[in-house]
């Protein structure tokens, strides 16, 4: 009804607003939370993968000097089990103690919490609780946890086997009989440790009958949730505040065993509690990601043309179920593995296994990045198979731009799309035509060069309920936010997103101060507490925060702008349809001179003596935002590498990407997102790798043997993007926090695999490790004598 | 117990203190400089980084008794009367943080490399800063901030040296 919203913020390049306090180091971590009395706790965890738990004795621990309590799993059965939010079908879970009592299930399972007055006597007393363990066979690979005679887990289940989870779309069978060309891979999209840089912590506090906790989380509002009915506590007397979160990465999408154990550790001790963990601990007992089997077969016809896909998969979970773990290799894979390709017959299956691991769940992407590297790396196998250019191979089977909203053969209702457009984009800054010129010149030099692309679309905006609900996550998937205006004017925004590095503070500034006219500068965003947010957030992951939790902004500002509005126009006497709000005034159109300031109205609304008839006093706004469809950003990514045959060694010499995820609130935040984003998915084509023995002993323990990417491993970053708005709500926007890390793998591993194809290597397993490489290169050159 | 004096963001601090404590537990409990953060336990995350009398070192991986007689300079330190160091602006200014857990160390690190080489290249800023991990960034930003640094560094009329003397 009224004037449309000028759009003078959102676009900007508007500096952050979280880093004055974060360059001056002043920003506030859980572990530098400090409080009067404080107790540490240190867990003692299992040096098996696999054993009974026979006797605990922590005799001589409590005996240790600052011991205040040791608690096993017996003491602490108040706790209650951990949550797992997601059930799909024919689902056999797992019951999870945070302290396991009869019997450990991996590596690093904790058994027994030690509290003392300092972090080391909590330390010192846990090396003397004894425990008599009675170790049993171990299973670590989810292939063999699912064979006959497999160590059984839990064996109340009788199996290892989680689920069986089929998606299915057009007649697989024909598809394979009408192919004039067929490839088959065996894909092993190998375990990730998130590697988040603050390590996980939570500090607890239990006064008046109130708990409050401090934790390392992305959702703080489901942790309260979990707080409040395990420990039986009224959930107005549970405050949980996520301060500064030094990155997540999904790894703290959880209600962790330890957010529950210092909770009720710090009530029934009436003192304020603290754990931390150290790295090697995060190592062992933060989830992991990835750990999927694929076997993917691509049925296509000479020209190209896809026929069909077929992918058999086996997810491992890890020992336990965790919080969002059931949907990740399910919902989150499978439903996108058809990417950006009108595939006309798909048949996919996978099924999870329970293995003497720690479990796995979301890492960045979850799931997204298994769909979009097996099927890129189909497609690139597909290419070479038929001797098809790999880009015009993609640009033959893309959906086109006018079959949007386009449902995909596996059933999900694409938003918006034109990916021929960031195709082309990509190509032209890698100058893709020049390639063969610059392979010949590196071949002058000894060295191998090869470029590789990825064209992937995600899904976002997580998640419609009722979609939700339909696919078996146990809640809604809308979010939250609440627009306070004082009296004087000072605007506040609270949101139920739960950033940790992404910038809400900033972009919902600039979202609310499109809408009410002020300058983001004049508004504070405020997150992460309970007790301040409005009622429910769901939480950062999943990409999902700019196009629900922003809606919400976007949604509660619209009311407060309409309400600023009708008090204007009463003011000025005019109608509402010709009152402007902008620069932090109300007026007439074509009489700014004669302007209310926006604190003037905000006062008159709440001196309430001169408002429209029946108008509520105040100036305050909240709204719950449920998208009516996922987003889907897409985008193309292409690498350009050297190998180096006499080590091994890769190096990226140039990344170009270009991405598309609708309209750019803060294009340096999307900037930066993508930059993170595709470094890590660098960091898993070429360096990363959890390794357990036989015995799950978590070989790569360390940082010194898991290697996270630095500075030195990774190229600058050439970006460009396409805008193709999307019409699922207002502002068009997508999502753009998981897209590099999806697109990036398979671009890199593609780009090596074509570097080394002259050789007739056609595969190798990721990392793409030096020694790796030189053990293939060799190992081509002697099949080749 | 030990007695030690450090001069740290340029008070001078006379404590006595048990001779396995860390640096970083000094700085952090002791003295609640929470700034310098602890990412990991085995030297590779750069997160603790600090000045010992002008050298970036892992805070981690000293005892508080080296650091006996040593100006110490933690990121609390860098911003002198208000007015921030060039590193920490082009920080924000080039979006080279995100969560920010990372940030001291690096902006620490950077100021190091700067004060021994005033235009380093971008493969010295990325040999340089390859000790102090950062999970978010993938590291873009951080060169183009060290990178302008560098440039209003050497453009500054007055020196812009952070702690002690360089000793090398």
């Amino acid at each position: 009804m009224t004037t449309a919203t000028p759009s003078t913020y959102i676009g900007a390049r508007t500096p952050r607003k979280e880093d004055p306090r974060l360059i001056r180091g002043s920003g506030v971590f859980t572990d530098d939370v400090t409080l009067p009395g404080m107790v540490y706790v240190s867990l003692v965890r299992s040096p098996h993968a696999h054993a009974r738990i026979r006797r605990i004795d922590a005799a001589a621990a409590r005996k240790e000097p600052g011991v205040v309590t040791v608690v096993t799993g017996k003491d602490a059965e108040a706790t209650g089990v951990l949550p797992v939010f997601i059930t799909v079908p024919g689902m056999n879970g797992s019951k999870h103690m945070p302290l396991a009592s009869d019997r450990a299930r991996y590596a690093g399972d904790a058994i027994a919490a030690v509290v003392a007055d300092t972090h080391k006597a909590a330390k010192r007393a846990a090396d003397m609780v004894t425990i008599d363990y009675e170790p049993l066979p171990v299973v670590v690979d989810a292939t063999k946890a699912l064979e006959p005679g497999a160590p059984i887990l839990h064996e109340e289940l009788g199996t290892n086997l989680v689920f069986t989870y089929p998606v299915k779309g057009g007649d697989i069978d024909k598809a394979f009989r009408d192919a004039e060309a067929t490839v088959k891979l065996h894909i092993v999209n190998q375990r990730l440790i998130p590697n988040a840089m603050e390590p996980r912590s939570v500090v607890a506090k239990f006064e008046a009958g109130e708990l409050t906790v401090w934790s390392s989380t992305q959702i703080p509002h489901f942790v309260q949730l979990i707080l409040s009915v395990n420990l039986g506590l009224s959930q107005n007397k549970v405050r949980v505040i996520a301060p500064e979160v030094g990155g997540g990465f999904g790894s703290k999408l959880q209600v962790y065993a330890e957010e529950l154990l210092i909770a009720h550790l710090a009530k029934t001790l009436g003192r304020p509690v603290k754990w931390t963990e150290d790295r090697r601990e995060a190592y062992l007992a933060t989830i992991h990601g990835r750990d999927l089997v694929e076997d993917v077969e691509v049925a296509a016809k000479r020209d190209g043309t896809i026929l069909g896909v077929r992918i058999r998969t086996v997810a491992n979970v890890g020992a336990y179920l965790q919080a969002f773990a059931p949907g990740i290799p399910t919902i989150l894979h499978a439903f996108i593995i058809p990417g950006a390709y009108r595939i006309p017959a798909f048949d996919c299956e996978v099924r999870g296994a329970y293995t003497n691991t720690t479990p796995v769940d979301a890492y960045r992407g979850a799931g997204r990045p298994e769909a979009t590297f097996a099927i890129e790396r189909a497609m690139d196998r597909l290419a070479d198979e038929i001797g098809m250019d790999p880009a015009e191979l993609r640009r033959k089977n893309f959906v086109p731009p006018d079959a949007f909203p386009f449902t995909t053969i596996s059933g999900i209702t694409y938003d918006s799309g034109d990916y021929g457009p960031a195709l082309d984009r990509a190509l032209a800054m890698a100058d893709y035509k020049g390639f063969e010129k610059r392979r010949a010149e590196a071949k002058a030099r000894g060295k191998h060069r090869g470029i590789g692309l990825s064209s992937y679309v995600e899904i976002c905006g997580l998640a419609p309920s009722k979609a939700n609900s339909a696919l078996g996550v146990g809640w809604g998937g809308y979010e939250s936010a609440r627009i306070r205006v004082h009296p004087t004017g000072a605007v506040q925004v609270f949101t139920g997103t739960s950033p940790h590095g992404q910038g809400h503070e900033t972009s919902w500034a600039q979202i609310a101060a499109d809408a009410i006219g002020v300058s983001p500068d004049d508004i504070e965003v405020r997150h992460g507490d309970t007790f301040e947010s409005p009622g429910m957030g769901v939480g950062t992951f999943g990409s999902r925060s700019l196009a629900v939790g922003g809606i919400a902004v976007h949604n509660a500002a619209q009311k407060i702008r309409e309400k600023v509005i009708q008090i204007g126009a009463h003011l000025l006497e005019a109608s509402p349809a010709d009152v402007v709000v902008e620069g932090g005034k109300v007026f007439v159109k074509g009489v700014p001179e004669k302007a209310k300031a926006f604190g003037e109205i905000s006062m008159a609304a709440y001196l309430a003596s001169n408002l429209p008839d029946g108008m509520e006093p105040g100036l305050e706004a909240t709204t719950y935002y449920d998208p009516p469809n996922f987003t889907f950003p897409f985008g193309t990514h292409v690498a350009e590498v050297e190998v180096d045959p006499e080590t091994g060694t890769i190096e990226i010499i140039r990344y170009s990407a270009c991405d598309d995820c609708g309209r750019q609130i803060n294009p340096m935040i999307v900037e930066g997102q993508l930059h993170g984003g595709i470094t890590q998915g660098i960091g898993q084509a070429l360096y990363e790798t959890a390794v357990y023995d036989a015995n799950g002993q978590l070989l790569s323990g360390s940082m010194m043997e898991y290697h996270v990417p630095t500075a030195a491993d990774v190229p600058p970053f050439a970006l460009d993007h396409t805008v193709t708005l999307t019409k699922t709500n207002p502002l068009g926007v997508k999502g753009i926090g998981e897209a590099g890390t999806i697109a990036s793998t398979p671009a890199v591993v593609n780009a090596v695999i074509d570097a080394l194809s002259p050789l007739g290597i056609k595969h190798i397993d990721m990392p793409l490790t030096a020694e790796k490489v030189w053990q293939a290169i060799r190992k081509a050159g002697e099949a080749r004598r | 117990m030990a007695k030690i004096t450090v001069t740290v963001n340029g008070t001078e601090q006379v404590m006595d203190i048990e001779p396995s404590l860390l640096l970083v537990e000094l700085l952090r409990e002791k003295l609640r400089l929470t700034g310098t953060h602890v990412g990991c336990d085995t030297s590779q995350c750069g997160a603790c980084t600090v000045l010992i009398d002008g050298s970036a070192v892992k805070s981690c991986t000293v005892l508080a008794v080296q650091a006996d007689g040593a100006e110490i300079t933690t990121v609390e330190g860098l911003a002198k009367d208000g007015e921030l160091h060039p590193i920490q602006r082009a920080f924000s200014a080039e979006h080279a943080l995100q969560c920010g857990f990372c940030t001291p160390g690096l902006m620490i690190t950077a100021i190091d490399l700067l004060e021994r080489k005033g235009a380093p290249t971008d493969a010295d800023i990325r040999h340089a800063i390859k000790g102090n991990l950062c999970r978010c960034t993938g590291y873009h930003n951080i060169v183009s901030a060290i990178r302008s640094a560098a440039t209003e560094m050497r453009g500054a009329t007055t020196p812009m040296k952070v702690g002690a003397e360089v000793k090398r």
